[in-house]
C-alpha cells in the first residue's frame, strides 16, 4: 500500500522491490480491494491499482450523517412524549 | 492508529430519566425506517436493559438480527453499546466499535450526546482478513488511516 501512495501502479511495479512474491502481492491487492481500500482498472493486459480515498473516510462520513439523522428522529419522537402518556 | 470519533448531540424536552427510557426502551419507535440491516424492515429494535444484554432488530415475522451488545448500563446518565456491524453492514461478533450515549440535564430537558468511537477497528477487521489469508503487511492500514485523516 505504501507504494501506492505515490500514485497508481501495476502489480509488477508494486511487487518489484518487495520481499514477497508477485502472486502474494496480487493476493494482498485482492483483499485490499474487497475491503474497499484500493480500486483497480484494466490497462491493456495489466491491471492498475490505486488507493481508494473513499475507504474508511467515506464510512466515517456516512456514519456521521447516519447518527445525525437518527438523533434528529429521536428528538422528534422524544419531544412528542413531553406530556405524560 | 486512530480515526476521530463521531460526536452528535441534540437537546430534547424531557428530563434525563425519561430521555434514557425512550432512547433505549423505544428504539424501534423512533429509529428511522430502512436504516437497518435485516432482510425485512424492523418491527422493533431491542436493547436488553443490562450489561451484557443483546442489541438487535426484530422484523414482522419475529426474525432477529443482532447489532451488538450492551457494554455498560448506567441509567439515567449513560449507556455504552457495542456496535458489531462491519463496514459491509453485516453483523460481526469479532468486531466491536463503541456507541456511547450520555444524558445530561439541560434546563427542563436533556442534552443527549452520542459518540461513536474506535472507528479504526473497521480497518482492523480488514487487516484481520488479510492476516488470515496468510500475510499482512504490518502497518499497511496505519498508512491508510494516515491518508484518510489527511483527507478528512
Amino acid at each position: 500500500m505504501e507504494s501506492l501512495r505515490s500514485g497508481p501502479r501495476a502489480v509488477g511495479e508494486i511487487a518489484r522491490g518487495m520481499p514477497v512474491s508477485r502472486p502474494a502481492v496480487s493476493q494482498h491487492l485482492k483483499v485490499l480491494k474487497e475491503a474497499g481500500l484500493v480500486t483497480d482498472t484494466p490497462d491493456g493486459t495489466r491491471r492498475v491499482y490505486r488507493l481508494d480515498p473513499r475507504g474508511l473516510g467515506a464510512l466515517r462520513d456516512w456514519l456521521d450523517r447516519f447518527w445525525g439523522d437518527q438523533l434528529t428522529a429521536f428528538k422528534d419522537f422524544a419531544d412528542q412524549q413531553e406530556t405524560p402518556e | 492508529m486512530s480515526i476521530a470519533p463521531i460526536v452528535q448531540a441534540v437537546t430534547v424536552a424531557v428530563p434525563p430519566d425519561r430521555a434514557f427510557t425512550l432512547f433505549t426502551g423505544s428504539m424501534g419507535r423512533w429509529w428511522k425506517r430502512g436504516m437497518t440491516i435485516g432482510a425485512k424492515p424492523h418491527e422493533d429494535v431491542v436493547i436488553e436493559p443490562r450489561a451484557g444484554g443483546r442489541w438487535f432488530e426484530r422484523d414482522e415475522d419475529g426474525a432477529e438480527t443482532d447489532w451488538g451488545k450492551v457494554l455498560a448500563w448506567e441509567p439515567p446518565g449513560r449507556v455504552l453499546l457495542g456496535w458489531q456491524i462491519d463496514a459491509a453492514f453485516k453483523h460481526d461478533p469479532d468486531l466491536t466499535t463503541e456507541v456511547e450515549v450520555t444524558f445530561v440535564p439541560e434546563g427542563k430537558g436533556t442534552r443527549v450526546t452520542l459518540t461513536h468511537r474506535h472507528l479504526e477497528r473497521f480497518g482492523d477487521s480488514a487487516e484481520r482478513i488479510a492476516a488470515q489469508l496468510g500475510g499482512g503487511w504490518p502497518g499497511l492500514l496505519q498508512l491508510f488511516a494516515d491518508l484518510t485523516e489527511k483527507d478528512a
